[in-house]
């Protein structure tokens, strides 16, 4: 096993599977000789040539709304929007088309389409390139939005997403694209879609959060263990659909919850976790859920983004709060 | 030098070659066979007399909103005709006419506009795709289609249609673009029917005509009358030909008008009078081609009179059978099906509190 950065395990699916079947294409900006702004598709046209990593003209909407067209005809592109905050200019094709042809043609025709975007923030980058929005795809009927943490799950689950007879959402976050390194096998590793992931066993709070909010939450179970406060930290991974079994079972054991995600606070993910909890664990619940989450306002310039995304010491306190322990 | 002309193509074609009153410019006729222009005929008088039955059902409450073609038939079946069942068909929503040519069965239309879901239902293998609402986003899938015939080297090639109201949005662009850079094999046919619900051509585009749009796009562009289906053919099978052997993308601008309200939902009476309307019924697609075929003695009264009985019964048929199978249709939890491969545990859990509402709802009604 390599260690690897989650941009080089990302790679490594990306080029796997195109290996193991010439249907899987990419297409996107600057993805080719350039390798993407930030390198995940680095040198796959040198092994697959131009017509199968496709530099397109600037355009969101001809990226996906082109894969909707090859994805129909049975090719199973995998598009690159350089940043999530620009693939607004590609809603409609995604809640159209992408997320209803199978709907509206009674499983006739197919969209077995994968929308990579990197998303959120903690890079320091200009404005519209630090959004979370996520809830945007959740909300919409058809797709599947899958979220990885680390290195090894996004390599897996990528390789799941391309394989999905479904189009799937894959959001990857830039600040956690070189964070830091993890063993990442060779051979071929997937993980399903759709399923939740314990990070951490404990039995005194339950900590629900996804992505790069996994890193802070990790570091914030440290904290609340030294004094001697026991986490269970759930990583959704998926968000769409959302499994809520694990997070329930944990809510039986620990009695109260706190989510985690850097999106705006209403509306978002957590609001939808927060109620699946209340539908099915409210009788286990002894104390009001905490949300740890982005302010309900745009994200801050850089200079300021700190904090605004949710950080260890809020964590912290939320899981105290929830403990009744402040 | 600071400043010199760029040469560039100036000028585009505009093709006509039946008039007003169905006289062949002899020149351009193309040769095509009775077996064939009598084909033509009928697709056309079925989709105008589909159109019509369409509005009545719809007047009469036994379907919901439609938007009919009437006027539009040359356009459809005069290009559709150039595609073979290996190659796909991309609609908008107002292509009722290439529809039915393609096989899609009218029962299928009556359910579909009746609301239900298994009116989209066509063969398995058929390359058609759904109709398309939201305005030019289609045109996209086209040329995604175009790219990969030639990835496989399918030999397959597309047709998209849309309207002049689509040339607005940026998709039209988007996918024209593309569609030029990658060379896909797509015929793109603008039905410009010079009204875009209340909007008219001239206040949708400052282009003197939008066929010159593909000059920019470095693809040919051609304009014909689109009430001509001798033109509307001829260009398409020029395109068709040069799409099949590696030439690329053409735009087929074809000039006709919208005979009715944009949807049976419309009042054209708001926006636009009737003396154009009656300008433009002068210039029928259906009687000029039928004086043709009858100059050509390729159809006479009784021959026309048979055809159009028909037609007739093939309508009523549909409309008999449709009826029949709605009474058995609209299991409402149908809804959640082909929404995903498989239907995850959620919505498989709501699909079930859906299920029980509807059993406890029957019961109420059962109990009195």
């Amino acid at each position: 096993m390599a260690k690897m950065t989650m941009v080089q395990a990302l790679n490594l699916a990306l080029q796997q599977e195109m290996k193991n079947d010439d249907s899987v294409v990419l297409l996107g900006q600057d993805i080719g000789a350039d390798g993407g702004v930030f390198r995940v598709t680095d040198s796959l046209i040198d092994t697959f040539g131009e017509k199968r990593v496709i530099d397109t003209p600037l355009a969101e909407s001809a990226i996906i709304g082109m894969a909707v067209g090859m994805a129909i005809h049975g090719l199973k592109p995998v598009c690159e929007i350089q940043f999530s905050g620009f693939a607004y200019q590609s809603f409609h094709q995604l809640e159209n088309h992408a997320a209803r042809m199978r709907w509206r043609t009674q499983g006739r025709l197919t969209v077995p389409m994968v929308m990579r975007a990197p998303y959120g923030g903690g890079i320091r980058a200009l404005e519209h390139h630090s959004e979370s929005r996520e809830a945007y795809w959740a909300h919409t009927p058809g797709l599947k939005t899958v979220i990885p943490s680390g290195p090894r799950n996004a390599r897996a689950l990528l390789v799941a997403a391309i394989r999905s007879p479904d189009p799937i959402i894959f959001y990857e976050s830039k600040a956690l694209y070189r964070a830091y390194r993890e063993e990442v096998p060779e051979q071929e590793e997937i993980m399903e879609i759709g399923k939740s992931n314990i990070a951490r066993s404990g039995d005194d709070v339950t900590i629900i959060t996804y992505g790069a909010m996994l890193q802070p939450t990790l570091e914030a179970a440290d904290v609340l263990a030294q004094e001697g406060i026991n986490s269970e930290i759930i990583d959704l991974l998926t968000i769409s659909p959302l499994d809520d079994s694990l997070m329930v079972e944990s809510i039986k054991k620990t009695g109260c919850a706190v989510v985690v995600h850097e999106a705006p606070r209403s509306f978002g993910p957590g609001a939808e976790i927060v109620s699946r909890l209340m539908e099915d664990a409210f009788y286990y619940l002894e104390a009001p859920i905490q949300r740890v989450t982005g302010y309900d306002i745009i994200i801050p310039y850089f200079s300021r983004e700190k904090d605004y995304l949710p950080n260890v010491r809020r964590i912290v306190l939320a899981a105290k709060a929830a403990l009744q322990k402040i | 030098m600071p400043r010199t002309k760029i040469d560039l193509p100036e000028t585009i074609d505009y093709l006509s070659i039946l008039d007003e009153h169905g006289n062949v410019d002899q020149e351009l006729e193309p040769d095509i066979s009775e077996s064939k222009l009598r084909a033509l005929y009928r697709s056309m008088l079925l989709g105008r007399r589909f159109d019509e039955r369409m509005v009545d059902l719809q007047r009469q409450g036994r379907i919901g909103t439609f938007p009919p073609i009437k006027g539009q038939e040359a356009s459809q079946i005069g290009s559709i005709f150039q595609l073979r069942p290996t190659d796909w068909f991309v609609p908008a929503f107002r292509e009722t006419a290439a529809e039915i040519w393609r096989g899609r069965s009218l029962e299928s239309i009556l359910l579909y506009y009746n609301g239900y879901n298994e009116g989209t239902l066509l063969d398995r293998d058929q390359k058609d795709l759904p109709l398309a609402i939201p305005v030019s986003s289609q045109i996209l899938h086209a040329t995604g289609l175009g790219y990969a015939a030639n990835y496989r080297d399918s030999g397959e090639i597309v047709m998209v249609y849309f309207g002049d109201g689509a040339t607005s949005e940026g998709d039209f662009h988007e996918g024209l673009n593309c569609a030029a850079v990658y060379q896909t094999p797509v015929l793109f046919i603008c039905q410009n029917n010079q009204w875009a619900i209340s909007i008219p051509v001239k206040k949708q585009t400052h282009s003197q005509t939008i066929a010159q749009k593909a000059l920019a796009y470095g693809m040919p562009g051609i304009q014909v009358d689109g009430n001509d289906i001798l033109a509307v053919y001829a260009a398409t099978k020029e395109a068709a030909e040069r799409a099949r052997n590696g030439g690329g993308p053409t735009l087929i601008e074809c000039v006709t008008y919208r005979v009715m309200m944009h949807t049976t939902a419309d009042d054209p009476s708001r926006y636009r009078s009737d003396t154009e309307v009656e300008s433009w019924i002068k210039k029928d697609p259906l009687s000029r081609f039928e004086n043709y075929l009858i100059d050509k003695a390729f159809l006479n009264d009784s021959s026309r009179e048979k055809i159009e009985q028909e037609v007739r019964k093939q309508i009523q048929a549909a409309v008999e059978s449709a009826e029949k199978q709605m009474q058995d249709l609209g299991a409402p939890v149908d809804m959640f099906k082909h929404l995903y491969a498989d239907l995850p545990r959620q919505l498989k859990k709501q699909r079930e509190e859906l299920r029980a509402h509807l059993t406890a709802a029957e019961r109420e009604v059962d109990n009195g």
